[in-house]
């Protein structure tokens, strides 16, 4: 069908660019070829995983640095813990700026550390926003009677 | 999946679990490989999961360690591998690593996003045979049945020398014939099969019934192998002792120069841990702190732990080899016991010399034995002092105060000699998981100074606790337990059979059931506690040896402070020598048992003392040891005992609370 085509076209362009563009990396694709008929949602259901957890470790991120003195080594662990999860799914950008945060951390530099939270939530959220639209995206196909495309 | 393959293979033959898995066919191998994952990280842990089952792999996922943990020891042989994370809240995934691979001997998998060196260095000390960096790739999962079939070779090639060596060379020959993609597997893929072969053609030979935990028959380092053994690193020096060298020097004929290694492997981390962990100030943290090495030390340790205390004349000979013998005998339980006993001993034992583990007293302990000389060989990491300490302790035994250093030191005395029996206690280990009564090594009480003096207290308490908290097999725990109890309280006689009474209230319980347990073992007249009404009837009893200063009184507030404060182990330990005792047809006092049974309910979760006892208590009470609750005084070896006595316990009950089968020196961490 034409719909179905036209929306298969469109999403396989927005998955090119967000690869592209840096947001995804290979991990991604590695979630995708996880998913099969016995997990269908397979890679919705880690997203969103992926989501609720970063929403937590960003709050306690920004507690952590807001106390009056800052136990860096907490701050570090949360980190630690968000590029492990960002890393898992593929958001490579998150990742990346968690490095830096690491290292500010390391340094116990507070003004690096709070802007590389702010670097970090930014790039999370824009990661988050790409991924639902690719998400409705697929619910489009779907809806339409399509398949969904696998990106090779 | 293969889920359903993995089922299939576990009944099919009735072996280990792991036995079955590689009988599969090999068309499907190595699908139906269980493996445990265990990663805080919500969406890490999914796609792990997710993709060990692309791998048909049967897989089990949990988000704390502690809970893994305890479905390891639950399932002894439910669990084909570990993957673990290393940054976890609840537990240090290193200290995870280190409490399977001594409890449960299986292999370790850690993986992190953090690459850096060191800590990959550390996934490579405390035992890791793999380490991931995160992500995870499919591909790196899809190779990791490699290692099971590795340690299995590893196993099976270090369990009795006297296995036909012969089939083994025959087919170490064989060429890889499987084709594996992965570099990491090539080595071992081909080699499971003939290594497959090999192991079932072994098991068919090989006892069956041996310690669940494992099929092959494996070294066993008795408490003169392992006195022999220490004294060879001595003498070449901690740095230089090479496994070559020290089987020169041990000249032991059917030794092999890979059990040498392994056992050097298990040692040298134990000494590590004991470096760690005498660092610890006394006091009841302090217990958990080194805990989770002293668990490891322990474990690892059992033999030298149990010898050196035996050495230093604390411990009755026969309560070393007893708790060597859980050691040793323990397949899956690797030392983690230990820890427990250790930790208690701390509590136990506030006593003067927290620290002494190996009393330079060797000749009280040694009456009987040459474990004296192990002391000699093992406090590389000790410090001389302590050794003196624990020396003089054992003196003062007769008192059997339960202070808490000379208990702790007694204990520790009577930990070390309970390894002596070696064959009684793989017996023992054997059972422990059945709950049976603990066969395993009941302290020898060979030495009657040791037995009774310092440790009684520090046992009594100890034991109490951790039967209490076994709940499972009581005896086992109990036996395990009470051996180390008993020497305090029962004097050396009475020490000698029971397991470890831990004094508190079981110590007339535990006493008897430790004594049932360490019949084999005591070779004096142990007066069973029969009827002990309470602990300190015990104590009277112990007064013989002069260990330190025991302080029975001690014991008695120990007793109540155990039965106030604890929640859990402890009650759990008194739990279980009572139920010991009852078992063993002494129904005598119970008024303890009752307020153990009650506080028993309490702890509900406490570990028993079998090695899980110990062990789990090292994580989860990182500062609430019972043995805080017990003795608030610091402990010395704590550590050592503790992990003496999680050995001593695991060799009971084992069971599926506490999953631990019984000690084998062999998994001495080193």
């Amino acid at each position: 069908m034409e719909i179905v085509g036209k929306l298969q076209n469109r999403f396989m362009e927005f998955m090119r660019s967000l690869y592209r563009e840096g947001f995804l990396d290979d991990q991604f694709l590695q979630l995708q070829k996880l998913q099969d008929e016995s997990n269908p949602d397979f890679v919705v259901e880690v997203v969103s995983l992926f989501f609720e957890d970063s929403e937590k470790l960003l709050n306690n991120l920004a507690m952590a640095l807001q106390q009056q003195v800052v136990d860096y080594k907490q701050v570090d662990a949360h980190v630690h813990q968000f590029k492990g999860s960002s890393s898992s799914i593929g958001a490579q950008r998150v990742k990346n700026a968690c490095v830096a945060f690491r290292n500010f951390c390391e340094e116990k530099n507070l003004e690096g550390c709070m802007q590389c939270l702010q670097h970090a939530k930014h790039e999370y959220f824009l990661v988050k926003n790409k991924l639902e639209t690719l998400f409705r995206l697929e619910q489009q196909i779907l809806a339409a009677g399509g398949t969904v495309p696998v990106l090779s | 999946m293969n889920l359903g393959v993995g089922s299939v293979v576990k009944n099919m033959s009735g072996a280990s679990c792991s036995v079955s898995w590689k009988s599969n066919d090999n068309n499907q191998f190595p699908a139906g490989l269980r493996v445990l994952v265990v990663d805080d990280d919500p969406t890490c842990l999914r796609i792990l999961e997710k993709m060990l089952r692309n791998c048909h792999y049967e897989v089990t996922k949990s988000n704390r360690a502690e809970i893994a943990l305890s479905l390891l020891r639950e399932n002894r042989n439910g669990f084909d591998i570990v993957i673990s994370d290393v940054h976890m809240p609840d537990m240090d995934g290193f200290k995870l690593l280190e409490h399977v691979g001594l409890e449960m001997d299986l292999p370790v998998i850690m993986m992190s996003a953090d690459d850096s060196k060191d800590v990959v260095m550390k996934g490579v000390t405390h035992g890791a045979c793999d380490y991931l960096i995160k992500p995870v790739r499919i591909e790196a999962l899809k190779n990791i049945w490699q290692h099971v079939i590795r340690k299995k070779k590893h196993e099976w090639k270090d369990k009795d020398f006297d296995q036909s060596a012969t089939a083994e060379e025959g087919d170490r020959q064989q060429k890889p014939s499987e084709d594996v993609d992965y570099s990491s597997s090539a080595n071992e893929g081909g080699n499971w099969k003939s290594s497959k072969r090999r192991k079932e053609e072994e098991d068919e030979t090989e006892e069956r019934d041996d310690s669940s935990s494992l099929k092959k028959p494996r070294v066993v380092w008795s408490v003169e192998l392992h006195q022999q053994f220490v004294q060879a690193v001595n003498q070449l020096g901690i740095d230089k002792a090479v496994p070559k060298k020290i089987l020169e020097l041990m000249n032991v004929p059917g030794l092999t120069r890979e059990n040498v290694a392994s056992h050097l492997q298990k040692y040298r981390l134990y000494l590590r841990r004991l470096s760690g962990v005498s660092q610890h100030p006394s006091g009841l943290n302090n217990s958990f702190m080194g805990h989770p090495e002293a668990t490891y030390g322990m474990s690892s340790f059992n033999g030298l732990e149990l010898q050196a205390l035996a050495a230093t004349g604390q411990l009755p000979a026969q309560s070393l080899a007893t708790l060597q013998a859980a050691a040793l005998g323990r397949s899956a339980t690797k030392g983690a016991t230990l820890s427990m006993p250790l930790v208690d001993q701390r509590n136990i034992f506030s006593f003067e010399n927290p620290k002494l583990r190996f009393p330079e007293g060797q000749q009280q302990l040694n009456n009987s034995n040459k474990q004296i000389n192990l002391l000699h060989g093992i406090p590389t990491t000790m410090e001389p002092k302590q050794l003196a300490d624990l020396h003089q302790s054992s003196q003062s035994f007769g008192a059997m105060n339960m202070q808490g250093n000379s208990r702790v030191q007694q204990n520790n005395a009577l930990l070390m000699h309970m390894p002596q029996q070696q064959p009684s206690r793989a017996q023992m280990l054997n059972e422990t998981n059945n709950g049976s009564q603990v066969s395993r090594p009941p302290l020898t009480m060979s030495q009657q100074s040791l037995s009774s003096n310092g440790i009684p207290g520090a046992l009594l308490s100890r034991s109490g606790g951790i039967v209490a908290n076994v709940r499972g097999p009581v005896h086992s725990p109990v036996s395990q337990a009470s051996p180390i109890v008993d020497f305090s309280l029962n004097q050396n006689t009475e020490l000698q059979n029971n397991s470890f009474p831990l004094v508190r209230s079981n110590s007339g319980m535990s006493t008897m059931t430790s004594k049932r347990m360490l019949q084999e073992e005591v070779n004096s007249d142990i007066k069973r506690s029969r009827g002990f009404p309470s602990g300190y009837n015990m104590f009277d009893e112990l007064h013989q040896q002069k260990s330190q200063d025991w302080g029975l009184s001690g014991v008695g507030s120990t007793f109540d402070a155990i039965t106030g404060t604890l929640d859990v182990s402890p009650s759990m330990l008194v739990q279980q020598g009572i139920s010991s005792m009852k078992r063993n047809g002494q129904n005598g006092s119970s008024p303890i048992s009752n307020a153990f049974s009650s506080s028993r309910e309490e702890s509900g979760n406490v570990n028993p003392m079998g090695g899980n006892f110990l062990t789990v208590k090292a994580e989860q009470l990182p500062d609430a040891s019972y043995q805080n609750n017990f003795f608030p005084d610091q402990f010395g070896q704590d550590d050592l005992m503790s992990a003496l006595l999680k050995q001593q316990e695991s060799v009971g009950p084992v069971e599926s609370e506490f999953g631990f089968d019984g000690y084998a020196l062999d998994n001495l961490p080193v």
